[in-house]
């Protein structure tokens, strides 16, 4: 299907160029830009975002998983409780889990401290949580398919038949 | 000293390009379309599994005829994609890539003076190993208004008394050519007839655009006359493990496994297991490389179409044959010039037969950024040689 072809095709590179969609599905650049339009419309397309190794840059950046246990409260739920998680700008995903604990919660911070003052004082203390578990991420390897450290170039020789 | 060499060898020249390769790999700024393997990395799963087969210390020998796992794998393979029924314990044997196949399928044929007839353009292992094998090729020039397809009235002008086999090479390299089962059909009514055997090459049988690939030797009445070569190197980017195999009737099969067993003894034991698991669980790797390549098939063929330059829509591997004959240049100087003034490596036609003379090679197994400078260059350069003329 063109649109899950697309799809692929934006979720590598979100910045490729429509023209060379077109070109590379074979139809025009309109038919593309419309089937892109439509899905975001439709939240199919939620956002384009840039993967940056912030470890290059001046800025901290400090990042956490924390395993959220909670009891679910009669007619409630599960969504009331990531609502009030997920609101908080520090969350940077948040995913409902199966197994051993409830959420995934991912945290950014500038530092240690502050990611464990969110912790305490904004997460543990949401009605009805009743467990925390706070991973620190020491090192960033891949994120959304791509590996941050630069590949190697090809050894491939320049002319094979 | 008495000349220590032997003549059938010496007389095998040595590819005519090959200064042109050394000038091409030896430029380091030189960037490339020239290559006849995927970009790609093999599929880690692939990768790991080897590195465990070296783990567990199996660094032993296999069977000459290879793995019996694997041989079951090739073959619920061809059953599944292709529809061919062949018997894993002797009609299969696995080879060091499918450039042994076709040595070992030649030289299991051919009696001095057989003939082999080989349709250009087309790989380049072909014909010497027919010369060393003591055949005699019997050249067919495959034409672009047939879209490099071999016609049937090409094949019936070829054979002779003497025509021992046939050699099929779709989806091809160079051309990117296929031939689907309505231009197999009347070809197979001329073998049959004719009694003669086929050598298929289908080792871009993963790849092709539009329709799947059809073996000639699904046709009735053709497997006893075929063998089958194919393997690893394209479909799953594992040129460097060297692993293919081949596939023919017992009575064929068991005197290609005596060449096998004698020159080579078995294929790389890591590289068979690794294989084994890109049998089982590599569809959706090969799914996903395939749909890149076409979307890189298409840029290039746009990418000439704004250029101005013929060149029919090639429907497998990962190559286009663009024709340059409106330059009035040969393919050699055409790839030299456009080298030294762009600094872009393209392999010219005439490696492929001189029936490729006034062709390029063109391969698109490169990232669309990459082909998209390439190109671009090969536009600037296209479009000065127009102005000059």
């Amino acid at each position: 299907m063109m649109r899950e072809e697309i799809l692929r095709l934006l979720e590598k590179n979100s910045r490729i160029d429509l023209h060379d969609v077109a070109v590379m599905l074979g139809t025009n650049e309109a038919l593309v830009a419309n089937e892109i339009a439509q899905m975001e419309k439709d939240n199919i397309i939620c956002g384009y975002h840039t993967l940056i190794n912030w470890d290059k840059t001046s800025d901290e950046k400090v990042s956490a998983i924390i395993e959220v246990r909670v009891t679910p409260q009669r007619g409630q739920g599960f969504d009331r409780f990531a609502e009030r998680i997920y609101n908080y700008p520090e969350v940077k995903a948040l995913y409902l889990m199966s197994g051993g604990y409830d959420f995934a919660v991912t945290i950014e911070g500038r530092t240690l401290k502050e990611v464990s003052m969110f912790v305490s004082e904004k997460l543990s203390t949401i009605e009805g949580v009743l467990s925390t578990a706070t991973h620190f991420v020491l090192k960033k390897y891949k994120e959304h398919g791509t590996t941050l450290e630069v590949k190697p170039k090809s050894e491939r020789k320049m002319i094979t038949l | 000293m008495r000349n220590p060499l032997s003549d059938k060898v010496v007389q095998i020249q040595p590819s005519g390009i090959r200064k042109f390769f050394d000038v091409a790999n030896d430029m380091p700024d030189a960037i490339s379309l020239g290559v006849g393997e995927p970009d790609f990395d093999t599929p880690w799963i692939v990768r790991e599994e080897g590195i465990y087969s070296l783990e567990k210390g199996r660094t032993f020998y296999t069977s000459n005829a290879g793995l019996q796992e694997l041989k079951n794998e090739i073959s619920f393979y061809l059953e599944r994609k292709q529809g061919l029924h062949y018997d894993s314990k002797n009609e299969i044997m696995v080879t060091v890539g499918g450039s042994e196949g076709i040595d070992v399928a030649l030289r299991a044929l051919i009696n001095p003076g057989d003939e082999i007839i080989l349709p250009e353009p087309c790989y380049v292992s072909y014909l010497p190993c027919i010369t060393l094998a003591d055949g005699v090729p019997v050249r067919i020039d495959l034409k672009e208004e047939n879209e490099f397809k071999l016609t049937p009235e090409e094949l019936l002008g070829a054979i002779t008394d003497k025509t021992k086999a046939l050699i099929l090479t779709f989806p091809n390299n160079p051309t990117g050519a296929v031939m689907t089962k309505e231009d197999l059909a009347p070809l197979v009514d001329i073998i049959i007839e004719k009694d003669i055997v086929v050598i298929s090459d289908e080792i871009y049988a993963e790849l092709t655009y539009g329709s799947d690939h059809v073996s000639i030797a699904s046709f009735p009445g053709m497997k006893e006359r075929t063998i089958l070569i194919n393997g690893f190197s394209k479909a799953y980017a594992m040129t460097g493990w060297r692993l293919g195999y081949a596939c023919a009737p017992k009575l064929i099969l068991d005197q290609m496994l005596k060449i096998h067993q004698f020159a080579i003894m078995c294929a790389p034991t890591t590289s068979q297991y690794a294989a084994v698991t890109a049998l089982r669980h590599c569809d959706g790797a090969v799914a996903e490389m395939k749909e890149a390549y076409n979307h890189r098939r298409r840029f290039v063929l746009n990418a000439f179409k704004e250029m101005g330059l013929q060149c029919f829509e090639p429907r497998g591997a990962f190559y286009a044959f663009p024709c340059i004959k409106e330059f009035g240049m040969t393919s050699d100087d055409f790839a030299m010039k456009f080298l030294e003034e762009e600094k872009v490596a393209v392999v010219p036609g005439t490696a492929f037969g001189n029936c490729g003379e006034g062709f390029l090679r063109i391969s698109y197994a490169y990232s669309i950024e990459e082909l998209k400078e390439a190109l671009g260059r090969m536009k600037r350069f296209v479009e000065k040689l127009r102005k000059n003329k």
